[in-house]
């Protein structure tokens, strides 16, 4: 049953970033959530960079780098830039109040562990218990964009949940063929761009990137 | 041969219950220093807490007229309960002859024992502070108690066992490992003793405020040795809870009962790591801001949530 | 073999794309556009003619691979991106005329078309599970600055939506192929060819059934938001009528269809390693419930768009079903359904983005006597409808009649939904267009003469597919769904 410390330590990371994102969840400030994301993205790069070399697969050295320069430096950047230009307010604003959140949360987590409980005891050694954690930190990122009103934090969520996938990618299969992974990041890149002009067009249009002016489309 | 062993454990046992009450006030004091510290002031220095005592004990109790056998009794009570507390947690050494009258979960029972007691005791007396205190207490243990006892089964669960011995054998004289589940049962755990102990950001215990006060609007009614048994009590229940803190995620350096050589270095270690963890509690309180009342049963959540959380990570990962 | 025409096939819309963002803003990009999707069309007809005659190949180190069913794909979004680009032309001078866009939504408008494209073929001829998410989030994020073309409110939100559904959609997807990459992992090794589907299907029958199960929900959730099937619909019907007609076009005819495309491929993979019917079930479930969802939602519009993307949503759904129910005779019927609902339906978007512009309007009740103003445009909606609807001789009814034929034999309950849906959508959509052609109306003509000749060439094609199926095309359709079931 013993398993190697440094496939411990990736163990522990992962439970980190299942933590990182409930406190994502639990965060009624813009700027912390942006922060937290990219504490998100330093952990994703640090656990890919530890799965790298204890696999001593190369290519995942470049996929911690390409984290580290994308998802810690330059999206929170971005984003960063992005709040200080649009001059959005603060807070956080939610549909379903956080307590409640949370406890959703926790039975979205209870819900993926139970469904990725078969694979836990297929896989071995490493990939334990990852697609769990992974799983679950999807779902809650689903959840944090489902109850988020600002375009802004729905982008977050949004980002956030391509972050568990990735650490779905890089840390619970040990790396998908680099192809794929740099084509993963680059879409996210571009999204995150096309995010960025949604911003701007949405507030020339509506003044305020409150999504709650967008619900005029409706079948009645 | 069998006696000696036994002989051996209740001198062990008396060490520790003697060491855990005399240095009880002195962890207060440390702590207090140390926020005096990080808020630029010079302190009344770590022996503060013994000259409060001392003159507590030498003045007369005030007792109000309609106070009840409740109320003088509690102190004694409370007292008690954290004695035995701090005797059945493996402080200095495990399998000590008290460990084995209860377990993790009769401890937290042992807390609510003296916790109810000092409830009654503050309405006891019928002043609207006191009334307000114990509700407040209540609502606080109400949400404090099932984060404390998730954490301690998560540990438990762990080392297949409930009792506090166990888990430290299990912990202290292994092969190390690296359990994300106790990381989170030690954040959890950690909020748990900062409401539990009415600490900054769940209550102030160096204000009497009177919108904000948790557990010293409960005793306001008291003066003099019963004051004093009660202050001495908390200094106990925070050296207790730390004691289970280091028991739980710390426990390198609890020796085995009876191990005369080691125990020199087994008090020596655990003083260097009361010394981190109060300045710790200390920096940790100086950092945070107290929170208004209506958000601690969120801080609790919080605290529960990471706590269960803890526990379903033990059994994802099942390491 | 198939390199060189694979090679072109693929550089042809690229080349496009990167040559209209340099210079689209010129007033011959539209038929610069033309151009490229005729080349394109062209170039698949050649693949396909290579393909059908040497059989399924793979190319560029596996990393493509051409057989009968994408092959058939293959040219059949490339057909229908050359007669859109053929429509849009005249379409999008009469809304630059009417002031509506500007040529420098124009010129984004041109460029995106071409990389849709291009996005939409990579998807299908790649072999790489993985570089088919990554191809279909490209063509979502290629077409979602063109739904909001129009910077109305209303598109706009139509956009975020399509943007935030689809993203989360497609990350639910993402999750499907990591799960699959795992399960293929333990059989194939770490490395490029985990991925490549034409090793996992060779050692489907090793892959592990737990794993593939889960992963295939999220693959059928992921892609499955993207074909619209109910519940992940709503994007649809709010892109499909605040974009711009040629886009609804496209997205309704051929993104469906690739998305759709992407959950055979992995349908097959996990129907060999469950060997039961636990996919086709599934699929079944979400086929019936958004053709009667669907359907009772068509009844209720008032927005045409709207309307007819409903009508793409039911004949999703119908799609779905019938792939779900496997077998050769099913999947031969979806593969022809497909083909038809893929021309009437962007045939159907071509005579409503004129019938809209001639009034004014997408509003239904104001839309009155097309055939009056101008009867291409009048028979080319009634016409169009009476075919997707399932009216013979078009060729819907063939398809549909297969459909549900074989949908009594194996699984007879499901015929009182079929039947009813049907009926609902054919009584909703008869009833709306119905005055919308033959009424009374004071519409004036446009000042640039519409291009319905793509229109009527979708309709002749439906109509000869309905009354007289080539051998070899038949053949050719026959091939795809042995490959299928």
């Amino acid at each position: 049953m013993q398993i190697p410390l440094i496939l411990q330590f990736v163990n522990l990371l992962a439970s980190i970033l299942l933590l990182v994102v409930f406190a994502m969840l639990a965060q009624r400030r813009i700027l912390s959530l942006i922060n937290l994301f990219a504490w998100q993205g330093g952990i994703l790069a640090l656990s890919t960079f530890v799965v790298a070399y204890s696999t001593r697969q190369h290519h995942l050295y470049y996929s911690a780098g390409l984290t580290l320069v994308l998802k810690v430096l330059l999206l929170p950047w971005l984003l960063h830039r992005l709040i200080r230009k649009l001059q959005i307010r603060q807070e956080v604003e939610t549909l379903i109040n956080i307590p409640t959140t949370m406890l959703v949360g926790i039975g979205l987590v209870i819900f993926s562990f139970n469904l990725a409980a078969p694979i836990a005891e297929l896989a071995q050694g490493i990939t334990r218990g990852l697609i769990g954690i992974a799983l679950a930190s999807v779902l809650l990122s689903l959840l944090m964009m489902m109850t988020r009103r600002k375009a802004i934090t729905q982008v977050v969520a949004f980002l956030s949940l391509e972050n568990s996938l990735f650490f779905a990618a890089t840390s619970a299969t040990q790396g998908m063929p680099l192809v794929v992974e740099f084509g993963i990041a680059l879409d996210v890149l571009v999204a995150t761009f096309i995010f960025g002009i949604f911003f701007f067009q949405i507030r020339e249009t509506f003044d305020s990137l409150d999504i709650s002016h967008m619900e005029k489309l409706k079948d009645d | 041969m069998k006696n000696t062993g036994l002989i051996l454990a209740i001198v062990f046992q008396l060490t520790q219950l003697l060491l855990v009450v005399l240095a009880a006030p002195l962890l207060t004091g440390w702590v207090n220093q140390c926020k005096a510290w990080l808020q630029n002031r010079s302190g009344a220095g770590v022996l503060q807490p013994y000259r409060a005592l001392n003159k507590l004990f030498h003045k007369d109790a005030v007792i109000a007229d309609n106070a009840s056998w409740l109320f003088r009794i509690t102190p004694y009570i409370v007292f008690g309960c954290m004695w035995l507390a701090a005797a059945i947690i493996p402080i200095i050494a495990v399998d000590l002859p008290f460990s084995r009258a209860a377990d993790v979960i009769a401890l937290v029972g042992v807390f609510a024992l003296a916790r109810m007691f000092i409830a009654l005791a503050a309405m006891d007396v019928g002043t609207s502070f006191g009334s307000m205190g114990a509700r407040r207490e209540m609502l606080v243990s109400f949400l404090a108690e099932p984060a404390l006892l998730m954490v301690l089964f998560t540990a438990s669960l762990i080392s297949q066992s409930t009792q506090l011995t166990h888990i430290v054998e299990t912990f202290a004289h292994h092969q190390f490992i690296l359990y994300p589940s106790l990381a989170f049962a030690n954040i959890a755990f950690v909020m748990v003793l900062l409401a539990e102990n009415a600490r900054i950001p769940v209550d102030n215990p160096s204000t009497h405020l009177e919108l904000t006060m948790i557990h010293e609007a409960m005793i306001l009614e008291y003066s003099a040795r019963h004051l004093a048994l009660i202050e001495w009590a908390s200094s106990l229940k925070l050296f207790a809870y730390i004691g289970i803190g280091i028991a739980l995620f710390l426990p390198q350096g609890i020796i085995e009962a009876g191990n005369w050589a080691g125990l020199p270095v087994a008090i020596a270690l655990l003083f260097g790591k009361l010394v981190l963890l109060g300045a710790g509690l200390a920096l940790l309180e100086a950092m945070t801001a107290k929170v208004r009342i209506f958000r601690v049963p969120e801080f609790l959540g919080t605290a529960f949530l990471l706590a269960v959380l803890g526990l379903l990570i033990h059994f994802l990962l099942g390491t | 073999m198939i390199e060189l025409p694979l090679l072109v096939l693929l550089a042809t819309p690229l080349l496009g794309g990167i040559v209209l963002a340099l210079l689209g803003a010129r007033s011959w990009a539209a038929e610069i556009n033309s151009l490229m999707s005729g080349c394109t069309f062209a170039i698949s007809v050649w693949l396909a003619i290579v393909v059908i005659g040497s059989g399924p190949q793979t190319a560029f180190q596996e990393q493509f691979f051409i057989d009968q069913f994408n092959v058939f794909l293959v040219a059949l979004t490339a057909f229908v991106a050359f007669t859109t680009s053929l429509f849009s032309r005249p379409y999008m001078r009469i809304e630059q005329h009417h002031g509506k866009l500007s040529t420098a939504m124009l010129h984004l408008y041109y460029s995106m078309y071409q990389l849709f494209t291009f996005t939409m073929l990579v998807a299908l001829t790649t072999n790489n599970m993985g570089i088919i998410w990554v191809a279909m989030e490209a063509a979502t994020l290629t077409t979602v600055l063109l739904v909001s073309l129009y910077r109305t409110p209303a598109s706009l939100e139509a956009a975020w939506k399509y943007f935030i559904l689809c993203g989360v959609g497609i990350a639910l997807a993402l999750f499907g192929t990591i799960l699959l990459y795992f399960a293929a992992q333990r059989v194939l090794g770490s490395g490029g060819t985990a991925l490549l589907w034409t090793h996992l299907n060779q050692v489907k029958g090793q892959l592990e059934p737990t794993v593939l199960k889960l992963a295939f929900v999220f693959l059928l959730v992921g892609y499955g938001t993207k074909i619209g099937l109910v519940p992940l619909h709503s994007w649809l019907p709010d892109a499909h009528a605040e974009g711009p007609t040629p886009v609804s076009a496209v997205l309704s005819g051929l993104l469906l269809n690739v998305a759709l495309c992407a959950v055979m491929r992995s349908k097959v993979l996990v129907d060999g390693s469950l060997g039961n019917h636990f996919s086709g079930n599934l699929m079944m479930g979400f086929g019936l419930l958004s053709l009667v969802v669907a359907a009772l939602f068509l009844s209720r519009q008032k927005d045409i768009k709207r309307m007819f993307a409903y009508s793409s949503i039911e004949h999703m759904g119908l799609i779905t079903f019938s792939f779900g129910m496997g077998g050769q005779v099913a999947t031969f019927a979806a593969l022809l359904h497909m083909t038809m609902h893929s021309l009437t339906k962007s045939a159907i978007f071509f005579a409503v983005g004129h019938a809209v512009q001639k009034t004014g309007t997408q509003q239904m009740d104001h839309i009155r006597g097309l055939i009056h103003v101008s009867p291409t445009v009048g028979w080319g909606l009634m016409l169009g409808s009476l075919a997707i609807l399932g009216m013979p001789p078009f060729g819907v009814f063939a398809s549909e009649f297969l459909i549900i034929t074989s949908a009594m034999h194996d699984y007879p309950w499901t015929t009182p939904f079929l039947l009813t849906a049907l009926g609902i959508a054919f009584a909703a959509i008869f009833g709306r267009v119905q005055p919308m052609v033959y009424g009374q109306t004071s519409a004036k003509a446009l000042p640039h003469t519409p291009a319905l000749i793509p229109v009527f060439l979708h309709l002749l094609l439906v109509l000869i597919l309905g009354l007289y199926m080539p051998p070899y095309l038949a053949n050719w359709y026959r091939q795809a769904a042995a490959l299928l079931s």
